[in-house]
């Protein structure tokens, strides 16, 4: 333990410029949005404060707005605002609204009625009456709504990194992807202790007495500007096209490390979830993502893979990994899901990823279509001899598999099956099965190699483009060290990729990463 | 000079205040007397629209109110409510000085009059740099009707100003109100459902019930001359408590023993019934002596009052 905390230590003041920018950006997006949600939110109570009859709609609407899932929000938004900073303020802002108005509007409705008209029959204008009576009394309760909506804000801000707008949840989300608990912890401590400090800050201010806070109340939206203003938008773009890489891929030898080291290509880049990238290069926001390359959005949105001339992304075949109790536990297993090796080549996989993604198609009805297509569906024998857990990440193709598994096991086996799909990353996903959470799921070769081994860079390097090898080498190490088994590969290779709409890629003549870096030296 | 014409109101189906008038003159008070919801509160209140009357008109010194601004009309009238209605994030000082501050005095202007004001009204000096729940009932009270003085305005509407406060307090409250100068030039329109307030700070009563005005009169006339059963019923229960306050001791002159010559100090016949009784009381005072209209001075002990008070009760019964 104690040596954990020291190479977080390490890692945190190895990390410290960045450590350092993401906490601003994550103290400035949230000050930013809440300026905003103050400045709409407001007036908003005010007016139902007013106007009864609107509270229940207006309410009701802010409501509504906090429930939608913060991710789900992010992804509404990229078609009309694109990436980065803006749709994330204004996805914060979204969810510092109900908090606002909620309180003001309580604040003032609570209001002793007699002191409002003692206001009025002293000849009070309406202005007057609610710049020197209602605001102030109401002040506390208005501060405790603003309270709430910084809180929440901090914490929802961590989303922020999905789409490029950076924060604290690069190194949270990154941390997640690559197996990394320091990276995980340097962002995320940060993160926490900044609720608290700004809870404990804000807590401060209400409980000053109302003739300090009237003061107070001067110097609260110059702190807030401030504040606000360490989030200096993303400067200015230092190359023609813009990439969005995944957090994951950033910090991956067989990611951005590579791309600069072995092609030495300067792009512009910023950090983004894997949910909304493709999306975003669709709608021109991203010139060149990391994508999949069985990836089904490759098809629905119509992008290109550029040549990975210089071999630097690894082979990711994709195979069950089980654990060895589970294989003892479950006699028919190992024999079951062999079933699936070599049936899936890329071109399938990414057509089958086409019609969840693209097409929309339930993963149920994609698995089942496929196994009957290749003869291997059989009715469910709703046996009861245990039950098999099989887990996924949370993409698509993870989905497919899963389903895939499932109706195979039922099909030709007694065993009952339960699913936990979604597993948010690698790390969770692996850690799920090491903990018997779960019995097996999906993974890929190289991601086993990079990811979970993390060999040293020499052997990585000699490994890593050997399909045959790869494969041999981590089905060894997850045996000895793990007590995991590799099953036999699924067939399909889904590695990493870089990818530009195929408009683009034809105007520029950009076919391949050589291409890309030309093309980005000339101009 | 306050005027209302057939002043109407409803709210809803229900119809709080129907036809009522009344005609305050000045530096007169009014006393609207009834029992709640009988719409007292709501005439009171339309006098300084903070409702607007249905039907009907209003005159201050011979202007409609309706066509002053309302704020404007307001900082001229002083308010005088039964909750009283400081602003609890305001000091003392600052919410007596609200209307001035609203008017934009100067502020030696203002520190004088809240200093004349807090003297007259018995607040000490320290209560000014106060918050209003660091005071007790009685002195929020006060802050309250310093509040509505501190412009002088020549109007003064009083909603049960002193329904909050415990009996002590309203009855010490109740003399120094009626002993002070300030209210004497100021045409006061207050609402009451307290029958010996009524009687103990009215010039005139305006009685109502259910919206409507039964009888408006003096004190004498509602207690001797009730116009109907309602009236005579609404003070039936206080009657004598009521006389004692109504009737002086000039009324029962004739039923007092005779005329003697007194170089002493007197006491004015214009003493009610009530007041000569306290005097009585205190045990080192066996008589009074009472100078009556012309310059005639009577001596007079308690059983002596008590028995021309009662021959002067028959009297008026058998009228």
């Amino acid at each position: 333990m104690n040596e954990q905390q020291q190479t977080l230590w390490q890692f945190m003041s190895g990390q410290s410029d960045k450590l350092l920018s993401q906490t601003l950006q994550h103290v400035g997006l949230t000050f930013i949005s809440l300026i905003l949600a103050i400045a709409i939110g407001l007036p908003l109570g005010i007016l139902i404060a007013r106007k009864r009859k609107l509270s229940g709609t207006v309410l009701g609407i802010a409501g509504v707005l906090q429930t939608i899932p913060s991710i789900a929000l992010l992804g509404f938004m990229i078609p009309v605002l694109g990436i980065g900073a803006k749709p994330a303020i204004v996805a914060l802002l979204i969810y510092a609204l109900l908090p606002i108005i909620r309180n003001t509007y309580t604040g003032i409705i609570g209001i002793d009625q007699h002191v409002k008209e003692a206001a009025r029959a002293m000849g009070m204008s309406k202005g007057q009456i609610l710049l020197k009576v209602e605001l102030p009394l109401a002040m506390p309760v208005i501060l405790a709504g603003i309270r709430t909506a910084t809180v929440i804000n901090v914490g929802v801000a961590t989303l922020a990194s999905f789409i490029a707008a950076g924060g604290l949840g690069e190194f949270i989300f990154g941390g997640i992807s690559l197996n990394n608990t320091n990276m995980i912890l340097a962002g995320a401590i940060p993160a926490a202790l900044l609720a608290i400090l700004l809870d404990a800050l804000l807590s401060l201010v209400q409980k000053m007495d109302v003739k300090k806070l009237r003061k107070a109340l001067y110097i609260f939206p110059v702190v807030i500007l401030v504040l606000g203003g360490f989030y200096a938008l993303p400067s200015a773009y230092g190359s023609t096209l813009t990439a969005g890489f995944t957090p994951e891929f950033m910090g991956r030898q067989d990611g951005d490390l590579g791309l600069k080291s072995t092609y030495g290509l300067k792009i512009h880049t910023i950090v983004i979830s894997d949910a909304v990238m493709y999306k975003a290069a669709y709608a021109k926001e991203l010139d060149v993502i990391s994508g999949y390359s069985t990836d089904g959005r490759l098809k629905a949105f119509d992008l290109k893979i550029l040549k990975d001339d210089k071999n630097i992304f690894p082979p990711y075949y994709a195979a069950p990994i089980v654990r060895d109790e589970a294989l003892k536990q479950f006699p028919e297993l190992e024999k079951t899901l062999n079933l699936l090796s070599g049936k899936i080549t890329d071109s399938i996989m990414t057509d089958l990823n086409y019609r969840t993604d693209y097409l929309h198609q339930q993963p149920e009805r994609v698995a089942k279509d496929f196994l009957i297509s290749t003869g291997l569906y059989k009715a469910a024998k709703n046996g009861q001899k245990g039950t098999v857990r099989i887990g996924s990440k949370i993409f698509g193709e993870q989905y497919i598999l899963a389903e895939i598994y499932s109706m195979l096991i039922k099909g030709n086996t007694d065993y009952a099956v339960s699913t936990k799909t979604g597993l948010g990353g690698t790390k969770i996903c692996f850690d799920a099965l090491m903990n018997d959470q779960i019995d097996f799921y999906p993974e890929y070769t190289g991601t086993g190699l990079l990811v979970l081994l993390q060999p040293n860079p020499t052997i990585a390097k000699e490994m890593a483009h050997d399909k045959e090898k790869t494969y041999d080498y981590v089905s060894a190490e997850f045996q000895r060290k793990f007590k995991i088994k590799w099953l036999k590969p699924i067939g399909f290779n889904n590695s990493y990729a870089l990818m530009m709409r195929q408009k683009q890629s034809k105007e520029l003549n950009v076919n391949s990463i050589t291409d890309l870096k030309k093309y980005l030296d000339k101009n | 000079m306050i005027e209302l014409k057939e002043i109407s109101k409803k709210f809803g189906d229900t119809q709080a205040v129907k036809q009522v008038f009344f005609r305050v003159a000045r530096e007169e008070t009014l006393v609207l007397l009834g029992t709640s919801g009988c719409g007292k509160t709501t005439t009171l209140k339309m006098i300084n629209r903070l409702i607007e009357p249905d039907a009907g008109q209003i005159f201050i010194n011979d202007k409609n109110i309706t066509d002053e601004d309302p704020n404007v009309l307001r900082k001229g009238i002083g308010y005088v409510m039964q909750n009283i209605g400081l602003f609890p994030h305001y000091t003392i000082a600052e919410n007596i000085a609200l209307v001035p501050k609203l008017l934009k005095w100067d502020k030696a202007k203002i520190i004088n009059r809240t200093h004349e004001l807090i003297e007259k009204l018995h607040l000490t000096e320290n209560t000014l740099s106060m918050y209003p729940h660091e005071l007790s009932g009685g002195q929020q009270q006060r802050v309250g009707l310093a509040r509505a003085l501190i412009t002088d305005p020549s109007v003064l509407l009083m909603d049960e100003p002193f329904g909050a406060l415990d009996n002590v307090t309203r009855t010490s409250i109740q003399k120094e109100f009626k002993a002070l100068e300030e209210l004497k030039r100021k045409t006061i329109v207050m609402v009451t459902h307290d029958v010996l307030e009524a009687f103990e700070l009215a010039d005139r009563i305006c009685l109502m019930d259910k919206g409507e005005v039964v009888q408006i009169g003096t004190p004498k006339e509602l207690l001797y001359q009730p116009i109907n059963d309602f009236a005579r019923n609404f003070l039936a229960g206080q009657r004598l408590a009521l006389a004692f306050k109504v009737i002086n001791i000039q009324d029962i002159w004739s039923y007092l023993p005779e005329e003697i010559i007194h170089h002493g100090e007197s006491e004015t016949a214009e003493l009610s019934i009530w007041e000569a009784m306290e005097l009585l009381r205190n045990k080192d005072r066996f008589e009074l002596f009472i100078s009556g209209a012309n310059k005639t001075i009577k001596s007079i002990n308690f059983e002596q009052l008590t028995k021309g008070f009662n021959q002067y009760q028959n009297a008026q019964l058998h009228e």
